[in-house]
């Protein structure tokens, strides 16, 4: 068990070292970033003296070095954009994608499963014929025409919802305020909530769907009910268990990248979250902020894998038993 | 004789296709007494599992029984509803599937498995009930049942996994288990202990058991009874020992004759020339008449019912006016 933690922990270090080189080499192939700092009439010598200040002189694996050991301490340097430290700007933004990436996820995970055993279960009613056929709306339209279906439905014609913005937020820390403590906050959260998560949801609902059909049609559900096991015992305590071993691993990678692909949603709904900050600083050529980013985006999916592996190890006795005997 | 147990009569099960459909089982009729062992053998496709799922009531859709009847005692089970006829599976009708590699759930301990099961039929508590699973466990021969019962499946190998299946099969007191093939999965060493495992259990238990396997050194072993199935029809039925040493169906002759003894020594075994046919093809009259060597014009014309003889049934007209 410790052993294998370590050797992810490895693993997930090497990773991340190298999406560091990755995005450290932005720094040193897209553009000249003092072109986009300083005015136009900005004197040979200023140049030069932002680019001694920022460091960009030094020889290239000292670049390196020091680009990692900040982004360990968590500095990535300053915004070229906003002049204000990266990090400082990301901590502002973080808490509004989390917040839309929390609720999208909660509520495509919740409901991904939920309709995806019933649409299993009662394979043959008109509600799942009518579920799965709407499951390929979700599944085949873009997240941007989505949000603005839902924009024009919903704000426009029937007016109920905001079309943009956080609306009202409670500061909670000196970094982190929230939306999800005031009406107007969960107002504005629900139609760029449901934008990102339609998809994700969709394909989870898909995915169970087919497992939990496969596990029906096992041996030990067959035994199960040639036993007299009560058919709701079957469906949620034999079948459902074995049906979401293989659900927990797309659902973390999908948790990762509805977190890492919010752009488009915040785009749409102006949700000022890290994404939207994002596209501005591929605008502008902001480099700082896009490595920055990278690395985060990075940080977020090892992390989930890493949640993944141990869950599969808290879920399926199987992978216990092996890890056991192979590390005697 | 005493009233039997079950009793199968003039089952047809049928699966619709776009047009037509195929009759997999035709006219099957046969009786299972108290205690006793029945042996149901044939080919693949004769049939055999699809009676015993036919009889627990967890026919495959679209396959369903089409006409017929089956009795338990007095009780008509092939029309009760699902609720009721749950109930009845694992507490009166049981049944053991062919790999134990399979038939248990991964990731559910044995204790869960077979707690779940005695609690589903039996007014136990927790702590009752896993005394009984503890126990059930010891009685098939699990070494340190008290130890193992909160062991994974995978933390047990082939043959004690089917011990823990017969458990599992034994854990609502049923009064027939139906075995479909519970050894073809195993090692052939380990497969007369389950067999063994199963005749002592029943005999103790006083369970009657629907054995369906293809082997017949297994039928010869365990058996009471043994039934021939051929193309979804019974060819003969009768005591295992009349059966094996005097087989009248000349499909049973066939059979017998294929398989190899040590006493007595023979050039070539015999060998029923051509195959069974396909349930969409099974000609009128007899089902064996193109391959049988005894036919004579009648058996291409009507198809026979079970004749009782001597020492059984046989549906076969070379038997027809023999006293009983």
């Amino acid at each position: 068990m410790i052993a294998m933690l370590i050797r992810r922990l490895i693993q997930a270090a090497l990773v991340m070292l190298v999406v560091a080189f990755i995005s450290f080499s932005l720094f040193q192939f897209v553009g000249d970033p003092i072109n986009n700092m300083v005015g136009q009439e900005a004197s040979q010598q200023d140049r030069a003296e932002l680019r001694e200040r920022l460091g960009l002189n030094d020889p290239i694996p000292i670049q390196f070095f020091r680009f990692v050991g900040n982004a360990v301490k968590g500095e990535f340097g300053i915004s070229y954009r906003m002049a204000r430290p990266v990090s400082e700007v990301i901590a502002e933004r973080l808490p509004a994608t989390l917040e839309l990436a929390l609720v999208s996820g909660v509520l495509a995970i919740s409901l991904g499963i939920g309709l995806g055993v019933y649409t299993a279960l009662r394979r043959d009613g008109w509600l799942s014929h009518f579920i799965m056929s709407s499951s390929l709306i979700g599944v085949s339209l873009p997240t941007f025409l989505i949000g603005i279906l839902l924009i024009y439905l919903f704000s426009v014609e029937l007016q109920w919802l905001p079309s943009f913005g956080r609306g009202e937020t409670v500061q909670i820390t000196e970094n982190w305020s929230t939306g999800l403590l005031t009406v107007s906050g969960w107002k504005s959260l629900i139609l760029p909530a449901i934008t990102l998560g339609l998809f994700q949801l969709t394909l989870l609902m898909r995915l169970v769907r087919a497992e939990m059909l496969e596990v029906l049609r096992t041996d030990y559900i067959k035994f199960a009910r040639a036993r007299g096991i009560k058919q709701s015992s079957i469906h949620f305590h034999h079948a459902l268990k074995n049906t979401l071993l293989p659900v927990i691993t797309i659902a973390g990678l999908q948790l990762g990248s509805i977190i890492a692909f919010a752009i488009i949603t915040e785009t749409v709904f102006q949700w000022p979250g890290v994404g939207l900050l994002f596209i501005n600083a591929i605008r502008f050529v902001d480099i700082p902020f896009m490595s920055a980013y990278l690395l985060l985006i990075a940080l977020v999916f090892v992390v989930i894998n890493l949640i993944v592996d141990l869950l599969y190890f808290a879920v399926d006795p199987r992978l216990r038993a092996t890890k056991r005997s192979a590390g005697r | 004789m005493t009233q039997a147990l079950l009793s199968v009569r003039d089952l047809v099960v049928e699966f619709p296709k776009r047009k037509t459909r195929l009759t997999a089982l035709d006219k099957v009729s046969f009786d299972i007494h108290p205690g006793e062992i029945l042996g149901m053998v044939g080919e693949s496709g004769a049939g055999k599992s699809l009676t015993g799922a036919a009889i627990i009531g967890l026919l495959e859709p679209p396959g369903h029984v089409a006409s017929g009847e089956i009795w338990l005692k007095d009780q008509r089970i092939d029309q009760l509803p699902y609720d009721q006829m749950r109930r009845l599976r694992g507490k009166r009708i049981a049944m053991i599937f062919q790999d134990p590699l399979t038939s248990l759930n991964p990731i559910l301990t044995i204790a869960n498995q077979l707690i779940e099961t005695i609690q589903t039929h039996l007014p136990l508590n927790d702590k009752e009930a896993r005394a009984r699973a503890i126990q059930l466990l010891d009685e098939v021969g699990i070494p340190a049942a008290s130890k193992r019962i909160d062991d994974y499946p995978h933390q047990f190998s082939g043959g004690m996994r089917q011990r823990v299946v017969i458990a599992l099969a034994l854990a609502g007191e049923p009064e027939l288990i139906i075995a479909d093939e519970p050894t073809t999965a195993l090692d052939v060493s380990v497969q007369a202990q389950i067999i063994d495992v199963l005749k002592r259990m029943c005999h103790e238990h006083k369970t009657a058991v629907m054995l369906v396997t293809h082997d017949m050194g297994v039928i010869a072993e365990a058996c009471d009874r043994v039934a021939v199935m051929y193309a979804g029809r019974i060819a003969e039925i009768g005591d295992v020992r009349q059966i094996v040493k005097r087989p009248q169906h000349p499909y049973t002759q066939g059979l017998m004759g294929s398989i190899p003894s040590i006493t007595e020594r023979v050039e070539r075994l015999t060998q029923i020339p051509g195959s069974m046919p396909r349930l969409d093809a099974i000609p009128t009259g007899c089902a064996f008449n193109p391959r049988c060597t005894q036919k004579i014009d009648r058996c291409t014309q009507d198809r026979p019912d079970l004749i009782a003889t001597s020492q059984g049934q046989v549906s076969c007209w070379l038997y027809e006016g023999e006293k009983p």
